[in-house]
């Protein structure tokens, strides 16, 4: 047991948090967000081509670097203080993890190349109504001849309207399947949702009499809900990286204006009630962090086919604790910064409202803290889910 | 990073078990469970028999180097200590103050001879120690203190006299390590010293303070012209304030693992008993047994962080959250064990005043969030030194 990061971790975290800084600030950022496709096309291809980050836990015999789920979380922590506005937790933190949990060789050898090296993206398409895990799944899959027709209407599709490849969770006789879907596949239609927070893009995606081969289906029909299960929670913990970094720069950016802003002749940084605010915020980003890195270690077993059994079977709960901590966390840091800046605060012009904003998505997303905690407290009480 | 354990630090985790399934038992059978905070008046006698017990198993001071008498063990296995410690229903350590903050103190400033000399009746479980530095004016306000200490010449000894407030365990001490003015007329952070001072003594009265509680832990300390070798000062006449602070940092060391397993033990009663009474159906409660739970793995977590960094005393980012952190969530559960009681938690055990251990826990509790430095104090030391912020404007008189 370790509880630091490695040398090399350590070279990870430097060098996303230098490159990061350099392309993903403050102007860069705006700019993405007011465009339709979400993203810098030619940024991402410097993710990809320049950083590989897309294949940092894909293994290498399918084209990736073969690094684990804390490397991931590092890139996560470094992206979320940012914003950085691209395809990538979708593609890295959504669609590869059911590949690789549920993917056959085939379909690994298929996808995960092109994933690694970022031709392609992709996303997760699971909920069809405001409920959260698996009761969400209300699209439908009826086998015919040698594949399935998938119907229905899958919402709050994270970069649905760009990604090239949907996977796609359904509901048939025997229960959830999880399906690969070309998005360019005859009766899938795409629409982008104008959201409230604009840097990370939200679609609904329809299908209707979409037919695709027996190639698609990842693991066996009707058997998809642990494996949905598995990929949430593995998104969780990538979320819960993400949004602790978003809740770090929420406090340095309070700190760099509170030090520079007088009143009454002082720096505002000098009253006891603004330093005592601070203090909880770090309070609160230091916990986050603790969760968030339990979590990526906790994930990072469970993806391991060697790793330790025990540990990985922590992972549920590591990762229900940690979307909950760090979505509230985060939406503090941000709900305060906002009241530390007073009437700029309040300003399209200053970024508070940048961080607020992706703090309250990615709150609701993948499930609010209370949903989590009510999981949690199930499993502490010995009931069955 | 990684926190699964390795083959060897299980077969550690075995050889702890089964050490203390051997022995916490016949005599010490009595004290399992018994003694943690805001118990422990229980058993002074029996526990430090006890720590003699544990001392012969060389299984006190787990973290400190061998050279000053410990095993030197990872911190893995001495998260794994902790564990099993509490497992098994491990007492409360009458050594804490001795192993948590004296001993690491005098290996970090102390000569060779003064290590010879104190650090061998830590580790036996035969010399506890307590801290005198809180005064009637000098709380949160440290500095202030107006003890004084006077080298007499003739007869080789600092002779001392003040009043120290607060003291834990004072009654149950051979040693305290007392912060005194040492340079007549200084103020403030100048001029202090740190003196080891033998309790036995007639210069020394010891006056128990009656706590919310209705027990008492914690004492007033009068020192009225107490006398201490001129070799008992840690450091030099001065350095008092430096080695004092360096010591707050022990506070946030290695014994925190012990305390959360408290905790653990605390939590997992608070659970049984909402399963049993019914509490567990009640929403709002399984919020908050839930975010306890979370809460309590975060502490877990941030104090691996903490101990995997440096292990000099010296305050990383993630200690100076520590204090705030675990004390606000203990009297968090303190609180939540009452509601998950519901009626039944205004129910003592007996008369006139005997409290059950989550009564007692969940008055203790709120004087987590005062000793040690208070909550608002812990928020100023983040504000300043973690984040660089303005330091409290300070009126001299
Ligand atoms: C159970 C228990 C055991 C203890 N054991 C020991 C021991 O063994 N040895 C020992 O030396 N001491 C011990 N103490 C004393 C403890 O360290 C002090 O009580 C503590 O430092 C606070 O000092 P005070 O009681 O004088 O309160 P004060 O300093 O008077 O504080 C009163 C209130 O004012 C607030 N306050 C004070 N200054 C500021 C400021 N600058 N900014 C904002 N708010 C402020 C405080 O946070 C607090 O809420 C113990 C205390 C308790 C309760």
């Amino acid at each position: 047991m370790e509880f630091a990061f490695s040398d090399e971790q350590e070279m990870i975290r430097t060098s996303a948090e230098a490159f990061l800084a350099d392309v993903s600030d403050s102007a860069a950022v705006r700019a993405a967000m007011a465009s339709e496709q979400g993203y810098d096309p030619t940024l991402w291809q410097r993710l990809c081509g320049e950083m590989v980050w897309p294949a940092i836990h894909i293994p290498e015999q399918y084209g990736g670097l073969g690094l684990g789920f804390v490397e991931l979380a590092i890139l996560l922590e470094q992206m979320g203080r940012r914003l950085l506005c691209s395809p990538f937790f979708a593609t890295a933190c959504l669609a590869t993890p059911a590949l690789l949990l549920g993917g056959s060789d085939a379909q690994k050898a298929r996808w995960l190349p092109q994933l690694a090296e970022g031709s392609l993206t992709a996303t997760l398409a699971y909920a069809s109504d405001n409920r959260q895990g698996l009761d969400a799944v209300q699209a439908s899959a009826r086998a015919e001849g040698e594949g399935f027709v998938l119907d229905g209407v899958l919402r709050h599709v994270v970069d649905g309207h760009s990604a090239d490849l949907l996977i796609v969770a359904a509901r048939g006789a025997q229960g959830i399947s999880l399906f690969a879907v070309d998005a360019t596949t005859p009766g899938v239609s795409r629409r982008l949702k104008p959201t409230l927070d604009q840097t990370r893009k939200l679609a609904e995606v329809q299908l209707e009499q979409v037919y695709v081969g027996a190639d698609a289906l990842l693991g066996e029909a009707g058997q998809g809900g642990p494996l949905l299960e598995r990929v949430l929670q593995l998104a969780c913990a990538a979320l819960a990286a993400e949004q602790t970094g978003g809740a770090q720069q929420a406090l340095d950016l309070t700190l760099a204006y509170i030090q520079e802003r007088q009143q009454f002749g002082r720096p505002i940084a000098s009253f006891q009630a603004i330093k005592h605010r601070a203090a909880d915020m770090m309070l609160e980003v230091e916990c986050a962090r603790s969760a968030a890195y339990y979590a990526a270690c906790a994930a990072q077993e469970m993806l391991d086919t060697q790793g330790d059994a025990f540990v990985a079977a922590e992972l549920p709960l590591a990762a229900a604790l940690a979307k909950a901590r760090c979505s509230e966390a985060f939406f503090h840091c941000a709900a305060e910064s906002i009241q530390l800046h007073g009437g700029v605060g309040f300003t399209w012009e200053y970024d508070p409202h940048l961080y607020f904003k992706r703090a309250r998505a990615s709150e609701a997303f993948l499930g609010a803290p209370s949903w989590h905690r009510e999981r949690i407290a199930t499993a502490l009480m010995g009931e069955s889910a | 990073m990684k926190i699964s354990f390795s083959a060897a630090d299980e077969a550690f985790r075995a050889e702890v078990a089964a050490w203390l399934a051997d022995n916490l038992g016949g005599e010490f059978e009595q004290l399992r469970f018994r003694g943690g905070p805001g118990d422990e008046h229980s058993f002074p006698e029996e526990r430090k028999a006890w720590e003699r017990k544990l001392a012969k198993g060389r299984w006190t001071c787990v973290g400190w180097a061998p050279e000053h008498g410990g095993r030197g063990l990872s911190i893995s296995q001495q998260v794994i200590f902790h564990e099993e410690y509490a497992r098994a229903g491990g007492p409360g350590r009458m050594g804490h103050i001795g192993e948590g903050l004296a001993g690491p103190t005098i290996a970090a400033f102390g000569t060779a001879e003064q290590q010879r000399r104190f650090l061998p009746g830590i580790v036996a479980g035969t010399e506890f120690w307590c801290q005198g530095y809180s005064e009637p004016g000098a709380g949160s306000d440290l500095a202030n203190v107006k003890t004084r200490a006077v080298l007499d010449e003739a007869s080789g000894k600092w002779r001392i006299s003040g009043q120290k407030v607060w003291t834990s365990l004072a009654h149950e001490s051979e040693w305290c390590f007392v912060i005194a003015r040492t340079t007549p007329g200084s103020v403030g952070h100048q001029g202090l010293s740190f003196l080891l001072v033998p309790m036995a003594q007639p210069g020394v009265t010891v006056r128990p303070i009656e706590q919310l509680t209705g027990t008492s832990e914690f004492n007033e300390v009068f020192f009225d012209e107490a006398e201490t070798d001129a070799t008992n000062i840690l450091g030099a006449p001065g350095d008092g304030w430096k080695i004092a602070m360096a010591l707050l940092g022990f506070e946030r060391g290695v014994s925190t693992l012990g305390q959360q397993m408290l905790f653990q033990n605390e939590l997992e009663e608070i659970i049984r008993i909402a399963r049993a009474n019914g509490a567990a159906r009640d929403p709002l409660l399984r919020q908050r047994i839930a975010e306890a739970w979370g809460g309590l793995r975060i502490l877990r977590y941030n104090s691996l962080r903490m101990l995997s960094g440096a292990q000099d005393g010296a305050l990383r980012r993630e200690a100076m959250i520590y204090k705030l952190n675990w004390a606000s969530w203990h009297a968090d559960l303190g609180k939540l064990a009452m509601d998950v009681l519901g009626p039944d938690a205004e129910l003592l055990e007996d008369g006139p005043y005997q409290l059950g251990r989550l009564q007692s826990m969940f008055l203790f509790s709120r004087s987590d969030t005062i000793y040690g430095g208070t909550n608002e104090i812990q928020r100023n030391i983040i504000a300043e030194r973690a984040l660089g912020m303005p330091r409290e404007p300070r009126v001299r008189a």
